[in-house]
């Protein structure tokens, strides 16, 4: 009984990292594209929001409001480059190009194969809350000795991202559904996590609402990080991120299984 | 293109893998069985359809094992089957000593699989893919280069390894597939229609290949719907229809046993007056669309009957498995 869902688990440690270097290798061939097109959108953002907005707002939270603004830009261009990597090349991968299906005649199982491909968006976040991260710090914004202590926070906002998102590629019959799936969630959860204002300003269920939800967990940890202040409650928040990483991943390859492997 | 279609004979030591063929059952560690694929009462459906019905045969190692039969048989099911892409409702699956699909990830390590559809990384250059997927196998980049000359040797591709798949022809990526199939120096090749949509010189480059494959001990399942490709690499056949087998042998047996006699095949004139007039000559007679067939131990006879009768074409030539083929499974299209 338990064999059956074998397939549905990494069989190893390192499996997924053939699949991890498979998409680094076809990154490489586009990189400066992509990297550009990823650290885009969050840099206008940033320049148009905190520039424009920080002019009339001045001080939140005892900083000017670019450098608030920065480190929830850094976790909202973690969170978007993990789910757009996974929604988009993943899904492609699985199936338009049936990558999947090739690495699934070899030694690898599905687990294997879901691990890489969360692996891998996790890498892409890096690179993108990274990126931001630099010219923050570089315009004064952001702490650079507190920069190692923002990259773990970056990536592990990166896969449980990921994990929520192949949750929702297991289930999507095509790439459509994938606006509802950004619309309906990932854009009020930028609203409610206090990426772009504090989560005091919102009436107190509101409150409670994005405490459950996880990019306010990864805002609690890379802001402090950024602005070199004392994080507290860290190991909710790891926790709560995890959580979601684990779950989500669990599901979604039991999804997939039923899915791929009829 | 495809070089020089004479087939310069493969020298052993230059393929990919080991140069003294070693049987499956030499390296099973304790498993000696001379079995490669073992399904027993499998049955697979899809929703209502049942798509692979209380099916049974053995593979044997070392030999090639043909599944044959119309489109929707169940071929492509049987190969996900094997690989443990798919879980049979009943029945009991071996592949290399291991069950599957439980322990499917353990046998797949000695499988290699050319599917129906290629699914080559188009992203990729030719050594490109070949590196991906000997990574898939826990193959050092390393491991990879030492073995890339002799399969692209192998797959004619020498002077494409540079170049994208996007570049190759579809002649050329069947044979990268196949090539890629070999990284894991495999104990079975599963090959779905290897060469569907190949032209003729394409079709005996991998023919040829196949052989040289066999010869080294390899194990072969392949479903194609070339009948003479059947004939020649197959030593053992399965028909299918609709998922059940129905019939099973090797390939001369089965012409012997369903045909056993000349054919003679009419073309021209209207095939069911022609048949009324041969029917009591012949042992069988059929249409398919314009063509009468008739299976006829004295063709001569039938020949005689026919003579002078204007605007007819004959063909008189030995049974084949065509004819088995269309005896077993109908001539009208299915679906
Ligand atoms: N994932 C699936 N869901 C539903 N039905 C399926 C699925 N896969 C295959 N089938 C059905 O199972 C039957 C057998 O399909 P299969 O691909 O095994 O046939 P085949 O013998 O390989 O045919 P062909 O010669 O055309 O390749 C077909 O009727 C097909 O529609
Ligand atoms: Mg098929």
């Amino acid at each position: 009984m338990w064999e059956q869902y074998a397939a549905a688990l990494p069989a190893n440690a390192w499996n997924w990292s053939a699949v991890w270097r498979r998409n680094y290798m076809a990154w490489r061939k586009a990189a400066l594209a992509s990297l550009l097109g990823n650290l885009a959108e969050p840099m206008s953002a940033l320049f148009g929001l905190g520039f424009g907005l920080g002019l009339m707002i001045g001080q939140v939270d005892g900083i000017s409001y670019v450098a608030f603004l920065a480190a929830g830009m850094v976790a909202t261009s973690a969170m978007i480059s993990a789910t757009f990597e996974t929604v988009y090349g993943a899904f492609a991968r699985m199936n338009a190009q049936r990558t999947w299906d090739a690495i699934l005649c070899t030694e690898l199982t599905l687990g294997d194969v879901v691990l890489g491909e969360l692996a891998w968006a996790a890498t892409k976040a890096v690179l993108a809350g990274t990126g931001i991260t630099i010219v923050a710090a570089a315009l004064g914004y952001a702490a650079w000795p507190s920069i190692p202590y923002a990259l773990p926070a970056i990536a592990l906002t990166g896969v449980a991202f990921a994990s929520l998102a192949m949750v929702v590629i297991a289930l999507a019959p095509s790439y459509d559904y994938f606006v509802f799936y950004q619309t309906l969630f990932l854009t009020p959860m930028m609203y409610l996590c206090g990426a772009i204002f504090p989560v005091a300003q919102l009436p107190i269920a509101l409150q409670r609402v994005a405490e459950a939800l996880p990019l306010a967990h990864s805002i609690d940890l890379i802001r402090p990080a950024m602005l070199d202040r004392d994080a507290s409650s860290v190991g909710l928040h790891v926790g709560v991120l995890c959580l979601y990483t684990v779950v989500a991943f669990v599901v979604s390859a039991l999804l997939l299984r039923r899915r791929l492997m009829r | 293109m495809l070089g020089g279609v004479e087939a310069a004979p493969i020298s052993r030591q230059t393929i990919a893998m080991e140069p003294a063929p070693v049987t499956p059952a030499d390296r099973g560690a304790g498993r000696v069985s001379n079995v490669a694929i073992d399904f027993t009462a499998v049955k697979k459906s899809y929703g209502e359809k049942v798509v692979v019905d209380q099916l049974s045969f053995t593979v044997a190692s070392g030999k090639c094992f043909g599944l044959l039969g119309p489109n929707g048989a169940g071929k492509s099911t049987i190969a996900r089957l094997i690989l443990g892409m798919s879980t049979p409702e009943a029945g009991k699956i071996t592949v290399l000593g291991e069950k599957v699909p439980a322990r499917a990830r353990l046998a797949r390590k000695r499988i290699g699989v050319v599917p129906q559809a290629d699914n080559l990384d188009l992203e990729f250059t030719v050594r490109e893919n070949l590196l991906v997927f000997g990574r898939y196998f826990g193959m050092t980049a390393k491991d990879v280069e030492k073995i890339t000359p002799s399969l692209l040797e192998f797959a004619r591709l020498e002077s494409k390894a540079d170049a994208r798949v996007t570049e190759l022809s579809g002649g050329m990526k069947r044979r990268l597939t196949l090539a890629r199939a070999l990284i894991n120096d495999p104990d079975i090749l599963i090959l779905d229609e290897p060469t569907t949509g190949l032209d003729p010189h394409a079709r005996h480059l991998i023919w040829e290949r196949l052989r040289a494959l066999l010869s080294r001990g390899k194990t072969i399942l392949l479903t194609t719907h070339f009948m003479e490709e059947a004939e020649r690499l197959c030593d053992r056949l399965c028909v299918l229809e609709a998922g059940r087998k129905i019939a099973e042998g090797p390939p001369h047996t089965l012409i012997d046993e369903q045909i056993g006699c000349p054919v003679i095949e009419v073309y021209g004139g209207d095939p069911n007056e022609l048949c009324g007039l041969i029917k009591p000559l012949a042992q069988r007679t059929e249409i398919s669309g314009e063509t009468l067939f008739c299976y006829a131990p004295n063709p001569e006879q039938v020949l005689a009957r026919l003579r002078g009768r204007t605007g007819l074409r004959l063909l008189q030539r030995p049974p084949n498995l065509e004819d088995v083929f269309l005896r077993l499974t109908g001539r009208e299209m299915r679906d």
